[in-house]
């Protein structure tokens, strides 16, 4: 009987090494063993937590484009995207920001290569809000009193409504974490770069997070990209200021530019794309790969 | 002399609150496992299938199944195991069979201890500091099996002991009588005669393993990455991987509009695959009791 | 086991001089990796611990705005606080119960039951924390919205009441030892003069065991302040200082897990999470010694 158990150990340890084993080393993606061709390619795309979910579409449909390459995504936010581009570890970096001329620099210095900037489509942030909450459209200097630092608007009387669905009357800032393009680039749309958030709102992980938290809670205030949307939130129109008019965060309003919230989407590859990096990238900006854009909400980049 | 005073009834009466509270309240300790499994059944049985588990997440990861992250969880554990296996159990023995009661053994016990008691969040600090930066290991399957083996270590170590110190003194005197040497005592006599004790821990470190989401969070797990459906060697080490309780948290979090039922689906299996193997442990340590010759 | 030692290593055959030089090595593995651990988060993050960071701010101010374009700060109170108030909070949930438990799996239940129990206890304990997170984001918070008719369901109540179960099973297997600690003759003495089993627990066990109950609390509040994913779903990750159970809160770890995905290395605000991190590792550090301690103390006596 012992003996039984100890062979069971062996064999255990054997599968595992042979698990291990039969992973070839050389950093080629064994998937080659499936699909027949001799030399397969594993790109590695990291970055921005608003891209993560097109990024993953756009890989999940490249394997049925490709036989010879498949794509590694990885979220994280812009940030990590831009700091895996500098130590040189990503293939493509997805960013939700323009590249900074310093991290432009550090890469160069680091890898040698030059980034190369792609933009791969749009995304338009759109304010969330509970259907029951009676509010269709608010402004950007209203949105800073509610979200900036010493900002006077807590209250949803403040904004002179009455929302009976939320009977404390404190109006709930859903956020998200501090490092996120998304909250990097409405900070910059409401505050300018010289204030910052009230800190005590709700930082939330993902964008559909906040989207779903919102569905759950007439008292909060949220922002998230327009293809999170629900039938269980809805979306404020917007203007620059009082005067101006204000638009919803449609496909037309954000292609014609007069959407106040919207912002390109960035790939960035190290160095001039080539081989399956640059037919991936290619691939990405036909009409195929633009559809996907559509799909997921966001706003697609040919059509302008 | 026996006959019942009122102080009897009324300690008689204490009695039965006391028993009967204190069976409720470990009662309640059931309510919450078994709500969760139900809970998690009820809402993923429309999903659950054998397609759900060998097909890789589809339609932007809201449908589809969990081959991706499942084999990726299986590589970490396997990987992590063959490190913490081996130095686990030796670090057991050493403590039982080599090291004498002094101030150094309470020392490397309190680190043991010390060592379960680390919060994941700073394994995975350590993870990022020594594999994935300074050991130059990357983000890969390497480095998040690595730091998920330190991790698992104590719970090795600690059934080891356990196992070894059933081993009775006068087996080990009798084999040293032959002439045998330590080594040889330890090999031929002590650890056969607890190896149901060693895997009972070994596989305890499986389910412990399998479950951590913050150690490889940053040292080897992807949110999203294409495998062959079926090929059991999908994946390279020396590359990252997807991983179940990850794929868990971004699908909740991150990916809007999932198909109901497919985030609990793969909390169940999650689960599922946690407490199976935790029960053949506890079925492994009952028939290990039962064998017990001495 | 100094027996052990009575064999000469002269003639040890050189195969085993290896296999006991390895065997060794295994062995002061832990003291290894407790001081590994130590150096590489202590390395990533001294360069700015020793240069550049306000400790008095860091410690005292709720001010954490690390990515800030002109104003950074770090002050990290409002996190500690979370992470206290809410391994507070489920320690008061976890306590009651692990006690309770403890007494009653070691002092009324019949053998065959108190295996049932701990089996159950044990697989408690193996739910992976991303799972607990997971309940507290869908179940717990509907839960919550509709029974206390808050706002919003991820709460430090949320966080607490996930925190409490995953540290009860820590609670009642070291208490259990505890009482097991306790010699019988206390018990058949205090029996002997005629005390109900209550009495016993009240009077003579719970005294006697006072010290590993309280270990037991300790370990269970040292895996609660260390836990990461739940709370990180769970409590509304807002940078707050609670004013109640149904204020949303943010901890240290959920803060390292959050936010560590997006930051350039070597950067300040990377630093300041390794920080935090050093912070935790101390905390639980010496939350366990002063456990091992109280342990130790009673084996002892």
């Amino acid at each position: 009987m012992k003996k039984t158990v100890i062979v069971c150990f062996v064999s255990v340890l054997v599968c595992g090494c042979v698990v291990i084993g039969c992973s070839p080393p050389d950093g080629h993606n064994s998937n080659n063993v499936a699909t027949k061709n001799s030399v397969h390619v594993t790109i590695k795309n990291k970055g921005s937590d608003t891209i993560v979910n097109l990024a993953q579409a756009w890989a999940e449909k490249y394997t049925s484009v490709s036989r010879t390459a498949s794509v590694e995504v990885s979220g994280g936010g812009s940030g990590t995207g831009v700091a895996a581009l500098i130590n040189g570890t990503v293939d493509i970096a997805n960013c939700s920001r323009q590249i900074k001329p310093k991290e432009l620099e550090q890469a160069t210095q680091n890898t040698g290569k030059v980034p190369q900037e792609f933009i791969v489509g749009y995304d338009a942030l759109a304010v969330y809000v509970h259907p029951d909450t009676p509010i269709d459209k608010i402004t950007i200097p209203q949105l800073a009193e509610i979200y900036g630092e010493g900002g006077k608007i807590t209250k949803w009387s403040h904004l002179g409504i009455q929302n009976s669905a939320c009977p404390s009357d404190e109006i709930i800032r859903i956020s998200r974490q501090s490092n996120s393009g998304t909250y990097f680039y409405f900070r910059e749309a409401l505050l300018g770069e010289n204030r910052d958030f009230r800190i005590g709102s709700l930082d939330l992980h993902g964008s559909k997070d906040v989207v779903e938290v919102i569905g759950r809670t007439p008292c909060a205030i949220g922002y998230s990209g327009m293809g999170y949307a629900t039938s269980h939130v809805k979306m404020l129109a917007i203007a620059t200021d009082e005067d101006a008019s204000y638009y919803a965060p449609t496909l037309e309003n954000v292609l014609a530019k007069s959407y106040p919230i919207a912002r390109p989407l960035y790939m960035y590859s190290l160095g001039e794309p080539v081989g399956e990096i640059k037919a991936y990238l290619d691939w990405i900006l036909s009409t195929e790969g633009q559809k996907i854009v559509q799909k997921l909400g966001f706003v697609p980049v040919e059509n302008n | 002399m026996f006959t019942e005073t009122p102080i009897d009834r009324r300690k008689q009466l204490t009695e039965r609150v006391v028993r009967i509270f204190l069976l409720v309240v470990t009662s309640v300790m059931i309510i919450p496992l078994l709500l969760i499994i139900g809970y998690l059944l009820y809402k993923a049985i429309p999903v659950l299938s054998f397609e759900f588990l060998f097909s890789n997440p589809r339609d932007n990861m809201r449908a589809g199944g969990i081959w991706a992250p499942f084999l990726g969880t299986i590589y970490l554990v396997v990987v992590s195991l063959l490190v913490s296996a081996p130095i686990g159990v030796f670090a057991a023995v050493y403590l039982n069979e080599y090291a004498r009661e002094s101030w150094f053994t309470r020392v490397t016990n309190l680190a043991v201890v010390n060592l379960a008691g680390v919060p994941s969040i700073v394994h995975a600090l350590f993870g990022v500091g020594a594999f994935v930066l300074f050991a130059g290991l990357g983000e890969s399957i390497l480095a998040a099996s690595l730091t998920l083996a330190i991790m698992t270590l104590p719970v090795i170590i600690a059934s080891t002991t356990e196992a070894l110190k059933a081993v009775p003194m006068s087996f080990r005197e009798a084999c040293w009588n032959l002439g045998a040497t330590r080594w040889q005592t330890i090999r031929r006599i002590v650890i056969p005669n607890s190896i149901s004790g060693i895997l009972t821990g070994v596989i305890l470190q499986v389910s412990r393993a399998a479950g951590e989401t913050a150690p490889i969070m940053f040292t080897g797990a992807v949110f999203y990455k294409t495998i062959a459906e079926g090929n059991l060697f999908a994946y390279n080490i020396t590359e990252q991987c997807m991983a179940l309780s990850l794929h868990l948290f971004t699908i909740s979090t991150q990916v809007p509009d999932v198909t109901e039922g497919t985030p609990h689906g793969t909390a169940i299996v999650l689960v599922g695959s946690v407490l199976l193997v935790n029960a053949a442990a506890i079925v492994l340590r009952v028939y290990l009791r039962t064998r017990k010759k001495w | 086991m100094n027996i052990l030692r009575k064999k000469s290593k002269a003639n040890l055959p050189f195969s085993e001089t290896v296999i006991e030089l390895f065997i060794r090595l295994c062995g002061i593995s832990s003291i290894i990796f407790v001081f590994g651990i130590f150096f590489f988060v202590f390395r990533e993050g001294a360069g700015f611990l020793f240069n550049g960071l306000n400790l008095t701010e860091f410690l005292t101010s709720v001010e954490w705005q690390p990515t800030s374009l002109n104003n950074k700060r770090y002050g990290a109170f409002a996190l500690i606080v979370g992470t206290f108030s809410v391994t507070a909070l489920a320690m008061c949930i976890a306590v009651p119960f692990g006690l309770g438990a403890a007494i009653f799996v070691s002092e009324f239940c019949s053998p065959k039951l108190r295996e049932t129990f701990k089996i159950v206890i044990e697989l408690l304990a193996a739910i992976p924390s991303v799972v607990w997170g997971f309940i507290g984001l869908t179940l717990m918070n509907q839960l919550i919205i509709q029974v206390f008719n808050a706002p919003i369901g991820l709460t430090m109540l949320n966080g607490g009441i996930m925190l409490a179960l995953m540290s009860v099973p820590i609670i009642v297997s070291i208490a259990e030892d505890a009482l097991k600690a306790v010699p019988d003759s206390y018990r058949e003495a205090a029996e002997a003069l005629g005390a109900t089993r209550w009495q016993v627990i009240y009077r003579v066990l719970l005294p006697a065991a006072k010290n590993g109950l309280l270990a037991a609390v300790l370990l269970g509040a040292a895996r609660s302040i260390g836990e990461t994913m739940a709370v990180l779903m769970a409590t509304g990750h807002s940078v707050n200082i609670p004013s109640g159970p149904l204020s949303w809160i943010r901890t240290l770890t959920a803060t390292i897990a959050a936010e560590l995905g997006e930051v350039a290395r070597g950067d300040e605000h990377y630093q300041v999470l390794f920080i935090i991190g050093i912070l935790l590792f101390t905390i639980t550090f010496v939350v366990n010694l002063i456990a091992d301690l109280v342990i130790k103390g009673i084996r002892q006596e």
